[in-house]
């Protein structure tokens, strides 16, 4: 338990230390990086061991601060987490090393790296703190660490403006939190999470209540539909590593925060998995068609940010029904997917973020448009890109699979029990719809920017990146693989999370999981007899080939001896079909100018696709209560005079509400 | 696993080639031509084996392995597929999931290639390939599903402990013809369902025109306008695969005889498989190809009508 308060101090430390130095940016790169990865390292160990013994781990100290005392808990759930967390924190940190030097002379990178160590110490913090106080403080620290490297590049009018919908956003969220810990410390005299177990919403509607709050607070930091807006806007303005984190582990502190509330209101009602489950779905297929619509890479990767929550969140309700109806197996099956994706989610989300800001500083372009090709200049990252796209994708034998794999059997158990039936079919076909949508997205994001001719200049400049960016890419592709082939070690090792979750017993969770561990096995037999397949198919042509040399000329197109790069399909041209037969969701702007006359001049398109949930929810609902604050004006005067006035109004008011 | 279950893939692996030129002659024999001989597919492969490839400036790695895997990937789906009561060499739960999942990796590698290339009708080929899987996808694995449940109530009591619930060699095995008689409309909707994605998924009419290479409303052939030699065969190879695939997921639902005889059982499933063959010759011949705008509605309708199936089954 010392180890992970030694970790904090060696975060904040570093990040302070490398900020005093900024200076000299060689240094501050060099001691904010070192610290990040050495105090993961050291963080890993307690996390490991909890993961391993199955032990919790405690800290109980009086402090100032009121309701409660300073405690801090890592148990199964929080350890998980941990991992996760350091583990993409750790490789972020390396990449961001390389990343961040071009920025040396415009940019102080030791502020840069004092919040991003900042942000990944609060993030310890989030899901180690077991007292109400102590959370909401780690909780608001992260989102001011994460808000300040957001608006790294603040010169831009873009950056500050998705900076500022990231900090109403997660301000908003944070509110519905507060209501929550209130409520949930109602009875008990403290906010320390002990209490909250016992303090007796077990069943009473206010247990639903909470329940929403959660959903609303929480789900605004893990981007739940409608309360995803921040996330396409502040995902591509950060700085790759930075986004990489956020979206990796940052943005699964509200799964966390969700399973967490969760333990504290013992028996769930169906409605909540009912509730989960449909919000898994909107999330599910809107994100991913949102994402199909962008041109913006990082944006794309930000709105499958959205639809890969929703995955979890389907295996979320799927659990909470499981329990709720007293069906362990879905209990067991729905927790495990949810949480095996969370892990999943931050190796190839983190994998797709590196790449995209490898593609980003290669050729300063994000506009997908303008690229293509970059795989001959760009091997390497042209294939850990594919590595990470093929994952997402949920394509076998990667890692995406198996987590997929763990919920579609889920709902497969479901159908046929009553209660369970339609939530199964809703997930069965949502989740076949996504895999088809995913591997749409991610065959125009790999397949415009990688293959084909560059699309414009800055895409012929491309370079391969330099190993300090290209091993931690390779770190997390490994993982992909990894989780991907030894699926049912995974899975068995996460038994005791699954337990902390669910309060199943481990011998019960054993035999649910082994409904799943025996065929993963078969899985990973088929993957390998697939790559030896392959691998034979790969001689045989060799063999063919030997004698041959085969001969080079220009792709066919139908006689025409000329293509140019422009003639190219574009990432638009590919998604029209699906954009256009989703087009009612969308609300795609078109501009056209169709060639008019005999003899056309000019002619152009353009197409942009908001988010229809900023556009027609959030910002008439802002305007509407600007509009209704605006008379508020009149009291501020701007002189000292008046607010002291004011002041003194407000005590004499309140004193005299003493007296009555 | 039964030693003797390696016989699936062995014959769908010899004989599978044989169904398009199947295919090609009910064609012809409508048309009023001779046609091509039964085993055209064979010279075809064997000709294209020993061709020198040409390949495209403009291509990368991706498109040399595009054919490779996808012939590997449908290769290892025919490890799951049940032909007759038999199970196949590897059955599991839930490994309708791998099946369709692998026929996606597939997919994946031939958009890749076909995007590699950076010619503007392959990306189209492309763009409508990932488009009417969007929707065949979900249609497929409810439909299965569908006859999963059937499977379940019918299913005598013996048999379930052998062969996992939920895994294809399971609902296949269970089905038989008095499945058919006491929920024939489920069993309907569910095969009527995997007939529109059978059509869709193998580039047939009404979806596709396997005939014409180089018109604006193809699919799966404009897709590898520009592989040639031993990669165009291995795509050929891999296309009568998938095409053994489907039509034997369908044929087992269509003639389910199940008397625990191994050959007869076979025999069956084999002969509805050419039978098959046959009956897409006689749509292609008698059908003209769809709208590409009218082609999601029928995929939505096949979605429609699995869903359907599946909640028929789960009320009744």
């Amino acid at each position: 338990m010392r180890l992970i308060l030694i970790s904090m101090m060696i975060l904040f430390f570093s990040g302070l230390c490398s900020f005093f130095t900024g200076r000299n940016p060689r240094f501050a790169n060099i001691v904010g990086a070192g610290g990040t990865v050495l105090g993961c390292l050291v963080g890993l160990v307690p996390a490991a061991i909890v993961l391993w013994t199955g032990q919790t781990m405690a800290i109980h100290r009086p402090w100032q601060v009121p309701f409660g005392s300073f405690s801090l808990q890592i148990d199964a759930l929080s350890a998980f987490f941990l991992f996760t967390i350091l583990i993409l924190s750790a490789v972020a940190a390396i990449y961001g090393n390389t990343y961040l030097w071009e920025y040396r002379k415009r940019k102080n990178l030791g502020a840069s790296w004092l919040f991003f160590n900042i942000l990944v110490a609060s993030m310890i913090l989030v899901v180690i703190s077991h007292n109400g106080m102590l959370f909401l403080m780690a909780w608001e620290i992260m989102s001011l660490a994460s808000f300040f490297l957001v608006t790294f590049e603040d010169e831009d009018e873009n950056v500050r403006r998705a900076g500022w919908i990231y900090l109403v956003a997660t301000h908003i969220g944070t509110a519905f939190l507060f209501v929550l810990f209130i409520l949930l410390a109602h009875k008990g005299p403290s906010l320390d999470f002990d209490h909250f177990i016992s303090s007796g919403l077990n069943g009473t509607s206010m247990a639903g209540l909470a329940f929403l709050l959660s959903v609303i607070g929480f789900g605004t930091k893990a981007g739940f539909v409608p309360f995803h807006v921040w996330l396409p806007e502040a995902h591509p303005a950060a700085p790759s590593h930075v986004s990489a984190v956020m979206s990796g582990v940052m943005i699964k502190t509200g799964i966390y925060g969700l399973l967490r509330t969760l333990t504290f209101l013992g028996q769930p009602e169906p409605w909540w998995g009912w509730l989960l489950i449909a919000i898994g779905l909107g999330s599910g297929i809107l994100g991913v068609l949102f994402a199909l619509a962008q041109h913006d890479l990082k944006r794309l990767l930000a709105y499958h940010s959205v639809e890969n929550i929703g995955i979890i969140t389907l295996g979320l309700g799927l659990g909470v029904l499981g329990l709720s109806l007293n069906q362990p197996v879905l209990a067991v099956l729905g927790f495990g997917g949810c949480l095996l994706h969370v892990l999943n989610h931050a190796f190839f989300k983190g994998l797709l973020f590196l790449g995209a800001g490898a593609v980003l500083h290669a050729t300063g372009v994000r506009n997908m448009e303008q690229l293509g090709g970059l795989m001959r200049q760009m091997p390497w990252t042209g294939t850990l890109f594919l590595i990470g796209s093929f994952a997402i994708c949920g394509l076998p034998p990667l890692n995406g699979f198996v987590s997929e794999f763990l919920i579609y059997v889920g709902a497969f158990m479901g159908t046929g029990l009553s209660g369970v039936s339609l939530s199964s079919i809703g997930i069965i076909t949502g989740l076949a719809a996504i895999g088809g949508l995913a591997a749409a997205c991610f065959t125009k994001a790999f397949g415009i920017v990688f293959l084909g001719e560059p699309r414009h200049t800055p895409a012929l400049l491309g370079h391969e990146i330099g190993w300090g960016m290209r091993i931690p890419m390779m770190l997390l592709a490994f993982g992909c693989l990894a989780i991907g082939f030894f699926a049912p070690t995974v899975i068995s090792a996460m038994a005791p999370v699954i337990g902390n979750v669910t309060g199943l017993l481990k011998i019960d969770i054993d035999t649910h999981l082994a409904v799943v561990t025996v065929p993963l096995q078969r899985v990973t037999a088929l993957s390998c007899i697939f790559i030896l397949i392959l691998g034979f198919l790969i001689y045989l042509r060799r063999h063919l080939l030997s004698d041959r040399t085969p001969a080079q000329c220009n792709t066919w197109d139908c006689g025409f001896v000329g293509p140019t790069a422009r003639m190219q399909y574009t990432a638009s041209s590919y998604a029209q079909p699906i954009t256009s037969m989703f087009g009612f969701f969308l609300q795609t702007h078109r501009k056209i100018h169709t060639p008019e006359g005999l003899f056309p001049a000019k002619a152009s398109l353009h197409t942009h696709t908001d988010d229809v949930f900023l556009r027609g929810l959030f910002l008439p609902l802002f305007r509407g209560i600007e509009r209704i604050l605006l008379p508020l004006h009149r009291l501020q005067q701007g002189r000292v005079q008046i607010y002291i006035l004011y002041v003194a109004v407000t005590i004499l008011a309140l004193l005299i509400w003493n007296l009555r | 696993m039964q030693t003797i279950s390696i016989l699936h893939p062995l014959t769908a692996l010899i004989l599978s080639p044989l169904l398009p030129g199947i295919i090609n002659r009910t064609k012809a024999f409508f048309a009023g031509r001779k046609g091509q001989p039964l085993l055209q597919t064979y010279y075809d492969l064997a000709r294209l084996f020993q061709k020198t490839p040409v390949y495209s400036q403009t291509t990368s790695w991706i498109f040399r392995a595009g054919p490779l895997a996808g012939l590997a990937s449908a290769i290892t789906a025919l490890l799951v597929l049940p032909i007759g009561g038999g199970a196949a060499m590897f059955n599991f739960t839930g490994d309708l999931i791998f099946l369709i999942y692998l026929l996606g990796v597939m997919r994946f590698f031939t958009v890749l290639a076909a995007l590699d290339t950076g010619s503007a009708f392959e990306g189209m080929g492309a763009s409508r390939e990932v488009q009417f899987s969007v929707l065949a996808e979900p249609a497929l694995l409810l439909s299965l599903l569908a006859m999963g449940e059937i499977g379940e109530i019918a299913l005598p009591a013996g048999i379930q402990e052998t062969l996992p619930h939920l895994s294809l060699s399971g609902i296949y095995t269970s089905l038989s013809f008095s499945a058919w008689m006491h929920s024939g409309t489920v069993l309907l909707l569910a095969a009527s369902a995997l007939l529109i994605v059978l059509l869709t998924e193998n580039s047939r009419i009404p979806v596709d025109d396997p005939t014409t290479h180089l018109e604006l409303t193809m699919i799966h052939e404009v897709m590898v306008l520009d592989h040639s030699g031993p990669d165009l065969a291995m795509i050929l190879y891999g296309a009568a695969i998938k095409l053994w695939i489907f039509s034997a997921l369908l044929a087992g639902v269509l003639i389910p005889v199940r008397s625990g005889n191994f050959l007869l059982d076979g025999a069956a499933t084999l002969g509805g498989i050419f039978l098959l063959a046959i009956v897409i010759g006689v749509i292609e011949s008698s059908m003209a190809r769809l709208r590409l705008l009218r082609i999601p509605q029928l995929l939505s309708g096949a979605g429609v009508l699995a869903i359907l199936a599946l909640v028929l089954v789960l009320r009744g």
